[in-house]
């Protein structure tokens, strides 16, 4: 029998029971409804997840740090590769090296201090960091007030929300909702002073080079300590923290990164560094590599191992987030088909018991020459029938639960005083994804009544009233 | 002699199906040669039927149930040949053989050259469809379908081109005389109205052999006479070989032209009507009849 007689036949089958197909197939809707819920919900927190990582706007950084510091951010790495003393220092030379890994955009190094902050007289306490002017584009100055450096030398400073809400006397909560634009009116244009220590070379240490005694070694790492002051002009307050990664190193001032290395400050590696074997050229506790895309991260930081660093990347923590969420969407998947699961078991009674009444039916058609396939077909017409149909409606259905699920916690979200976030979404790829598993397990389900009703006997089934 | 059931013999039986409902005699020549056997003399027809020693057991409970038990005919195309027998004698399921609905416990039973105990249940189904056509005394037409859709369904069986198969299935219902009632369904209609669908929906796709199992049995007799003509009918122009089974034996009298009888599973007289010579089966006593 050709396709398009095996449909007609199919559908006006179907027709003929009219109430007990419709709950079959409405079976099938509820359990397909059910999965396209729960992975619509699953795909949507795993976005959402996603885009919070996102808007750290250091996806495509991957933040290098020296072996000797032993304080990398994975255990294994520590165990594996050369032992922290035998590991290279981070410092000019080798972050010249990294910026030549193909795809690596800039390597600027991290330096960060924590100091003391005069606003209109008032000491503040607060860690300053050096931010290359390639930040610019991070996604974090989207809600900038102000402007951003002028140049990358300039003594200019952008303030963190909360550090400028300081400055003006409020007490802030970490998770406050102020608006930037009324912290930001009052301090833009204002002066800041910062006090700050220099680190300065010592006059013996004029020539550089391998120690070669004991006492040349002590000189080479020999060097004074100055306390200086340099006044920055306030131009901006950022809202979000482009630093984020960083939990409790966050910086509160950020100055151009020219600037931080032109002043010389002394850092809290510094003292670390003074062990002789680092030489007289000064280290950086840390070097951020920006690379051209986030696909590339994973192959930049490759590199950035083998050279005998540790390096760590965003992918590398929703590496993590992603597994917690291929798992969640396997549960919700799970849940979700067992209500196919059910379903299924529906097809295969509501087919049987269709053989049962259609008997007679089925020997009609083989005495006027229907053979065993065309039989077998028919039936397996109609389960994929129903298969297609209970997909169609239950992916709506699922759509609108997933919808109102949504709808619920936007509504919980802004009683606790929470922006609105879309925890869910349906890709394309689960509607049709869907359907056609909707259609293979309803096929599957036809496999035993189809089978069935083929080998009847039409003598028997003729017989049959 | 197995004849290949393809889709090409089917393009040609529709074309001489058409020709056949209009009666207009556009055939091609195979056709003009075997269109009539009837007319043509005895010793030039071929068998369109032969059973040899055939023989269908069924196994109740301990008890074996011989429903054919050693029956051997030849009968010849375009013959209308009845079977006669009290009920039990086994002469629905010697018509069940025959239609390829059931297989010999042993024996042979050659249709149109092939012999059915040897073909796979494919073959069995192409023969059901191609060679034979069959109506039975319930009607069996299929409660939920339109008398078009009924008489349809062969065709879609045998995949005919869909453009030609709703001209068909009118014309075979004009040819019985339900071309107003096509929309109805079974249930619409009489006994006798649904019994000529039965026979328009045996003939869409041109069979060479129609059995008829009692065809008359539910019907009253001017309804009767009605079924039994259009069967005359089709016997005579259209030279196709018809076996009815039937217990009355002045209806079988009165249209067959032989008369098999048949006895607790096996042949027991075998009758020419209207002064024709008798055919010997082989290996059975001819003329006992009960």
């Amino acid at each position: 029998m050709k396709a398009y007689d095996l449909a007609e036949l199919a559908l006006r089958n179907l027709r003929e029971s009219v109430l007990r197909n419709s709950l079959t197939t409405a079976g099938i809707s509820v359990g397909v409804a059910s999965l396209v819920a729960m992975l619509s919900l699953g795909i949507g927190l795993q976005q959402l997840a996603a885009r919070r990582l996102q808007k750290s706007g250091l996806f495509d950084t991957v933040v290098v740090s020296s072996r000797r510091d032993l304080r990398g951010f994975n255990r294994d790495e520590e165990r594996n590769g050369p032992a922290p003393a035998e590991s290279p220092t981070l410092n000019e030379t080798a972050r010249q090296k990294i910026e030549k890994i193909p795809h690596v955009r800039e390597a600027y190094p991290d330096i960060r201090f924590v100091t003391e902050l005069r606003y209109q007289d008032k000491p503040h306490l607060g860690m300053v960091a050096g931010l290359p002017f390639s930040a610019k584009s991070n996604d974090a100055f989207d809600g900038m007030q102000g402007q951003f450096f002028s140049s990358d030398g300039a003594a200019e400073a952008i303030l963190q929300k909360s550090f400028a809400a300081e400055l003006l006397g409020r007490h802030s909560e970490p998770d406050d909702n102020t608006n930037v634009a009324e912290l930001a009116a009052p301090l833009l244009g204002k002066e800041l002073v910062m006090r700050y220590a220099q680190r300065v070379a010592s006059p013996e240490n004029e020539h550089p080079g391998a120690p070669q005694t004991m006492d040349d070694a002590l000189t080479a790492a020999a060097y004074s300590v100055v306390s200086r002051v340099q006044t920055l002009k306030i131009i901006g307050v950022s809202d979000l923290d482009p630093d984020s990664m960083r939990g409790t190193a966050r910086a509160r001032v950020f100055i151009p990164l020219q600037l931080a290395e032109n002043l010389h400050i002394m850092q809290a590696s510094d003292l670390r560094d003074s062990t002789p074997s680092s030489g007289s050229e000064p280290a950086y506790a840390t070097v951020g590599v920006r690379v051209d895309s986030p696909k590339y991260v994973p192959t930049v930081e490759e590199s950035v191992k083998k050279m005998g660093f540790n390096a760590f990347s965003i992918v590398d923590a929703t590496r993590s987030v992603r597994q917690f969420f291929a798992v969640l969407d396997l549960f919700l998947g799970i849940f979700g088909s067992l209500a196919l699961a059910v379903a299924s078991i529906g097809i295969v009674n509501t087919l049987v018991m269709a053989i049962l009444e259609r008997r007679r039916e089925i020997g009609i058609m083989k005495a006027i020459g229907a053979s065993d396939g065309d039989v077998k077909k028919l039936f397996f017409a109609e389960a994929g029938v129903m298969g297609l149909f209970g997909g169609a409606v239950g992916v709506m259905l699922g759509w609108m639960i997933g919808r109102v699920i949504n709808l619920g916690t936007n509504v919980y979200l802004k009683r606790q005083h929470f922006p609105p976030e879309q925890i869910w979404y349906v890709p394309w790829w689960l509607v049709g994804g869907a359907i056609v598993f909707a259609l293979i397990v309803s096929l599957l389900s036809g496999l035993y009544p189809a089978a069935r009703a083929a080998r009847l006997d039409p003598v028997q089934a003729l017989r049959y009233e | 002699m197995p004849q290949s059931h393809g889709k090409a013999p089917v393009a040609g039986r529709t074309r001489r199906a058409a020709g056949w409902y209009s009666r207009v005699v556009i055939v091609p020549p195979a056709f003009v040669m075997t269109a009539n056997p009837a007319n043509s003399s005895p010793e030039s027809r071929p068998d369109a039927v032969v059973s040899e020693n055939l023989c269908r057991y069924y196994a109740m409970g301990q008890t074996l149930i011989r429903a054919v038990d050693g029956v051997s005919f030849h009968i010849q195309a375009g013959e209308f040949t009845a079977l006669l027998g009290s009920s039990g004698s086994g002469k629905s399921s010697l018509l069940n053989l025959i239609a390829g609905l059931d297989r010999p416990s042993s024996g042979a039973v050659v249709v149109e050259g092939r012999n059915l105990a040897q073909l796979s249940r494919e073959e069995l189904a192409q023969h059901r469809l191609h060679t034979v056509g069959m109506v039975f005394q319930s009607f069996n037409l299929i409660p939920s379908m339109t008398l078009i859709e009924n008489v349809e369904l062969p065709l879609r069986f045998a995949e005919a081109d869909r453009g030609m198969r709703d001209g068909l299935t009118r014309q075979a219902l004009d040819r019985v005389g339900l071309g107003a009632r096509a929309t109805h369904r079974p249930s619409e209609l009489s006994g006798g109205e649904q019994q000529r669908a039965a026979l328009a929906r045996a003939l869409i796709n041109q069979p060479r052999l129609l059995l008829a199992d009692e065809p008359t049995g539910n019907l009253d007799s001017r309804n009767g006479a009605e079924i039994m003509n259009l069967i005359r009918e089709f016997n005579e122009s259209l030279g196709m070989t018809v076996i009815l089974v039937t217990h009355e034996r002045a209806l079988a009298e009165r249209y067959a032209k032989r008369l098999l009888f048949l006895a607790d599973g096996k042949l027991t007289g075998d009758q020419q009507i209207n002064g024709l010579p008798p055919t010997q089966p082989s290996g059975q006593p001819s003329g006992a009849q009960p």
